[in-house]
């Protein structure tokens, strides 16, 4: 069974709102702001810092956001998981300790003055030495984190070639753990669309059990196979997934 | 459940692909925090804004945050890495054959080439319009996106809508954006469900022939790059 995050396919939804209202063949409106408040702005920035304290991989990361409960991840605004995933990872890393998240002491902002760095006393935290420098932002975001690896495991699959995706699309190797196979494409049959070479498994990396890099693919998948009522049965999706999600036909 | 899979006519036993017995395979993962029922979050503040600042400033306060390490964050999305980076890259391709090649051979190389490289758009890979074939994004799992070519998502492309929609839907989707297209042309969403991150080369409008680099990318949108705008001349 898949959790709450794993919507593709989904009824029930509402009509996408677009940033401004669309005109048929009119122009597109201007952009709306890339923050739409300054504590946006801030949770994904802290997000981003937090990161770099190498704690965590970003499969670890996305599946924090995934663990949330269905409540939390449907009643949650998107920064909203953001922070709070970001919270509940900090404490489960040992970063933080839970009397940390109690006891926070916000009087310094309700003057609207910032706290300073490394006051009140406190030990050096063993990881504040790690703590990305604002003359670091730079570089650390250029850099990246390619997720390419050198790998024995020799493709499996042409393009062209038929495959039939794992059905259920849970997690092979733990309860409940993070895959990205999403469950629409769970039993379905694709023809191999391209090799993008040999990436990190998410749903080992996501539990610590190795990158176990392994050769991802996209698929196509003709819309008649997903859904019961496609309106353009000929219609494609497009999905990147992993050797080991699929078996020949 | 909203799924309408087909049943597999093989019941493919999950695990034995990758050779790993599932048992034994779980008992690695005994010490890893995986489902939390205490959720530590709750502990912080419920209000959103009041819930980032105390975490800023416990962080802060510790030392694991530099404050002028998110300003530097901020300022670099809000104001130097967006769409225009992606636009650049689309007028080019519209411009120049061998760019444009090249770029649909190994974009990952041609954009960062360009400098547009780095954080969510490390394995690019740029997909083109025509007459014949529409193509779109999504991230139907979180929100990725290619960041340093379009900057961060806007707030549709990361709504429950749009995630649970276009991909059984995208022909209503895209008619939210007011995009019709002919039914003729084939619809392919792409679902970036791994690190590959995608671009769209929307259409060059009719036109458009005499404009130079510049002027071509200031007709380029960033729905155009997502696959949910066209690229339109001004009238």
């Amino acid at each position: 069974m898949t959790r709450v995050h794993d919507m593709g396919g989904r009824f029930g939804d509402g009509p996408v709102v677009p940033d401004a209202p669309v005109a048929p063949g009119a122009p597109d409106a201007p952009d709306a702001p890339v923050f739409a408040t300054e504590w946006h702005a801030r949770a994904l920035a802290l997000t981003l810092a937090c990161g770099a304290l190498g704690q965590w991989n970003i499969d670890i990361s996305r599946h924090a956001r995934e663990r949330l409960s269905p409540k939390d991840y449907t009643d949650f605004s998107y920064y909203e998981k953001w922070i709070a995933a970001l919270a509940d990872l900090l404490v489960e890393r040992g970063v933080l300790t839970e009397d940390d998240l109690t006891g926070a002491d916000l009087t310094s902002h309700g003057t609207g003055q910032r706290p300073e760095q490394g006051t009140r006393g406190d030990a050096p935290h063993p990881l504040a030495a790690r703590a990305l420098q604002a003359d670091a932002v730079a570089a650390v975001l250029a850099k990246g984190g390619p997720a390419n690896r050198d790998c024995d495991i020799a493709p499996r699959f042409s393009p062209g070639q038929a495959v039939r995706c794992r059905h259920p699309s849970d997690n092979c190797l733990v309860d409940g753990g993070h895959t990205r196979l999403p469950a629409y494409a769970a039993g379905a049959r694709g023809y191999i669309l391209r090799l993008h070479g040999a990436h990190v498994l998410p749903d080992s990396n996501a539990h610590e059990q190795g990158e176990a890099p392994e050769p991802l693919y996209a698929v196509r998948f003709a819309a008649s196979e997903l859904w019961a009522n496609p309106a353009h049965p000929g219609d494609q999706v497009i999905i990147d997934l992993w050797q080991s999600y699929m078996a020949p036909i | 459940m909203t799924m309408n899979v087909p049943k597999p006519l093989i019941v493919w036993v999950c695990g034995a692909e990758i050779g790993l017995d599932r048992a034994s395979a779980n008992s690695h993962s005994g010490d890893m925090p995986h489902d939390n029922p205490d959720h530590p979050h709750a502990l912080l503040p419920p209000d959103p804004a009041l819930r980032v600042k105390a975490l800023e400033t416990i962080l802060t306060r510790k030392g694991l945050i530099d404050p002028a390490a998110l300003d530097e964050i901020i300022d670099t999305y809000q104001n130097k890495i967006g769409p225009q980076n992606g636009a650049q890259v689309v007028a080019r391709a519209w411009s120049d054959p061998g760019f444009r090649e090249a770029l649909l051979q190994d974009a990952t190389a041609v954009v960062a080439d360009l400098g547009y490289c780095g954080r969510q758009g490390e394995h690019m890979v740029a997909v083109e319009n025509t007459p014949t074939l529409h193509n779109m994004v999504v991230c139907t799992l979180c929100s990725c996106y290619p960041w340093p070519l379009l900057g961060i998502p806007p707030a549709w492309y990361k709504s429950d809508a749009y995630r649970a929609r276009v991909v059984r839907e995208p022909r209503a989707v895209l008619a939210e954006f007011g995009v019709t297209l002919p039914t003729g042309t084939t619809l392919r969403v792409w679902d970036s469900t791994a690190e590959m991150r995608y671009l769209v080369i929307p259409m060059r409008p009719e036109g458009s022939e005499g404009l130079d680099v510049e002027a071509l990318a200031a007709l380029v949108s960033r729905d155009s790059m997502i696959g949910t705008a066209l690229v339109q001349m001004p009238t």
